[in-house]
């Protein structure tokens, strides 16, 4: 079916501009962050960072350095607690498996929220096979997690909570350190592990302030190369390493470092965290540009999440009724617009995003989702191009959907 | 609930761009529906059908994906000016999945409802009129069933998630 491609390709010939907004699946990584690690495949550093050479030697020194600068972004002082993993998926099977095979002695029990990312949830099913128990809390019509029921769940036997900062699909930001008391409150030993992927770099974070054991971070959701991220484990917390293999700088992932991506994600993170302030405002500004517009120009459509102070700033989730998601996605790439839906169509399973299903979402309406995040290489005129497009593509959406499917 | 690559065919990009037959028919000798939106995945199918039982038109309404809108386009073609005899044994969801040029494997299902609402709309057009051909068979047809187990599926999530809705 590869040979298809090229006919979809070609069916974008012409588009007028292009604007990239489905930033909670990949990005662009910009020039910058490119340029800072091409030195490091052929120039220098490209030794293996634990043999004793000057390649080597610069290898160390390069991944050391980058650990310092990621731990201070994140908080904490000590570079040691940064682990670099090949992403956000590999941080959180570490986190979790890692925290529940090192403290199984103290008990079984794992509590997560219900809207925790797939590759927390998947895990926890995993983990229930070799006699781990999960306990789900609900989360309200915004996606806040319910802390009456976290109180209730959390008990001596709890050894784990895993608890996002920042909602990647709806953008909720979680009073994690409110959630983190009561964990704490009922039982000291209980490992937090918290998914700080969406909230690094968008939203002021400190591991420190916040009290967490455990913290993911992922460099494509800062706009750095795909392949890299850091779990940050807090000094004397138990975590076991979950693969096996020759163990280097790292004593938690085995294998030898990708001293370049290691690179890019600490120039990105260098990059987003340089002029936070501004960074964030722009998302934010264009965000709200881009929500207020629809809401002016659309009817029959809901925002998905909180709004105001606490939503993440770049982070737009809406539903459009009367709209099949899948098929708006492929409407608006036609001009140039490129988003993702929750809609099952776009899905494996006929069941659409266990986000919106959560927070109470009719399954219509997460068919008809749309999530898009801004950056701060997002323009106005984007945002203005994309309010320009997104009228009628959903119009001629509805125009098919007509009077079927309407509940 | 993971994702896959869906290289569609330069035909349901067409059919998906300029539906044939879409909307509404205000004379439609039957109707019939196939799909829950809970699925993300509804036909509304209308057939004209004259004293002859030829199909003089057919046209629909698809609340669901690109492959949705496809199928359900070409099927309202393939019938088109057939006996219902015919349509109902010629019609198939490989016909139809060969039609458009091929589908991904996980968007089968969009071909298969498309069928079954064409074979439903047939079924209920003898069933008002009283009479029942020897080539309808009592038993529902693959896409028949397809489409109840789908509309099934989607009944069971949705009881989940009114059970979350309860919390």
């Amino acid at each position: 079916m590869v040979e298809n491609v090229k006919d979809l390709l070609k069916a974008h010939e012409g588009i007028k501009r292009e604007v990239y907004l489905d930033n909670e699946n990949s990005t662009i990584v910009p020039k910058d962050v490119v340029d800072a690690m091409l030195p490091y495949y052929n120039q220098r550093a490209y030794g293996n960072p634990t043999l004793t050479h000057k390649p080597g030697w610069e290898a160390f020194e390069t991944i050391m350095k980058s650990a310092q600068k990621i731990s201070k972004f994140l908080g904490s002082k000590i570079l040691e607690e940064i682990t670099f993993t090949p992403g956000e998926t590999e941080a959180n099977n570490l986190a979790l498996m890692g925290a529940a095979f090192a403290n199984k002695h103290k008990g079984k029990k794992i509590v997560i929220s219900e809207i925790e990312p797939i590759n927390v949830l998947h895990v926890t099913e995993l983990l229930q096979k070799f006699g781990f128990t999960t306990t789900k809390i609900p989360v309200d019509r915004e996606g806040f997690l319910n802390l009456e029921k976290l109180k209730e769940a959390v008990d001596k036997e709890t050894i784990l909570v895993s608890v996002s900062v920042v909602n990647s699909e709806i953008g909720t930001i979680q009073p994690v350190k409110e959630a983190l008391d009561i964990v704490k409150d009922k039982n000291p030993a209980t490992i937090f592990h918290t998914d700080a992927s969406d909230a690094y770099g968008r939203i002021p974070l400190n591991v420190q302030d916040l009290k967490v054991d455990l913290a993911t971070v992922s460099s494509y959701k800062i706009l750095g190369p795909r392949g890299i991220g850091a779990l940050y484990v807090k000094e004397g917390v138990n975590v076991d390493k979950i693969l096996e293999g020759q163990i280097g700088t790292q004593k938690l992932w085995p294998g030898v470092e990708n001293t370049p991506l290691i690179v890019g994600f600490t120039k990105a993170s260098e990059l987003a965290f340089e002029d936070f302030e501004a960074n964030v405002n722009h998302m934010r500004k264009l965000r709200d540009k881009l929500v207020d517009g629809i809401f002016g120009k659309l009817s029959d459509v809901k925002l998905n999440g909180p709004k105001g102070g606490k939503r993440a700033p770049d982070n737009a989730n809406i539903s459009f009724l009367r709209c099949e998601g899948e098929a708006l996605t492929i409407e608006l790439s036609l001009k140039g617009v490129y988003v993702s839906s929750g809609s099952a169509c776009s899905r494996r399973l006929l069941q659409p995003s266990h986000v919106l299903v959560a927070i109470g979402r009719k399954f219509s309406e997460a068919h008809g989702s749309i999530l898009m995040k801004t950056t701060r290489y997002h323009t106005e005129e984007d945002i203005t191009y994309v309010l320009e497009v997104l009228p009628s593509a959903v119009g001629r959406i509805r125009g098919i959907v007509g009077s079927t499917g309407v509940d | 609930m993971s994702r896959v690559p869906l290289p569609y065919t330069q035909k349901v990009l067409d059919l998906f761009r300029n539906p044939k037959n879409l909307g509404k028919m205000e004379d439609a000798t039957v109707i019939a529906v196939a799909g829950n939106p809970a699925c993300g995945d509804m036909i509304s199918f209308y057939l004209k059908i004259n004293d002859q039982e030829i199909i003089e038109k057919a046209s629909f309404e698809s609340y669901g994906c690109a492959a949705n809108i496809a199928t359900a386009s070409i099927v309202t073609e393939m019938v088109k000016g057939l006996s219902l005899e015919k349509a109902w044994k010629d019609i198939t969801w490989k016909k139809v999945t060969e039609e458009v040029g091929g589908l991904p494997s996980v968007k089968f299902h969009c071909g298969v409802l498309a069928v079954g609402a064409v074979k439903r709309a047939i079924r209920k057009y003898y069933q008002n009129k009283g009479v029942s051909p020897s080539w309808v068979p009592q038993e529902l047809t693959f896409e028949e069933k397809q489409a109840l187990e789908e509309e099934e599926l989607a009944k069971t999530l949705a009881k989940r998630l009114n059970v979350a809705e309860e919390k």
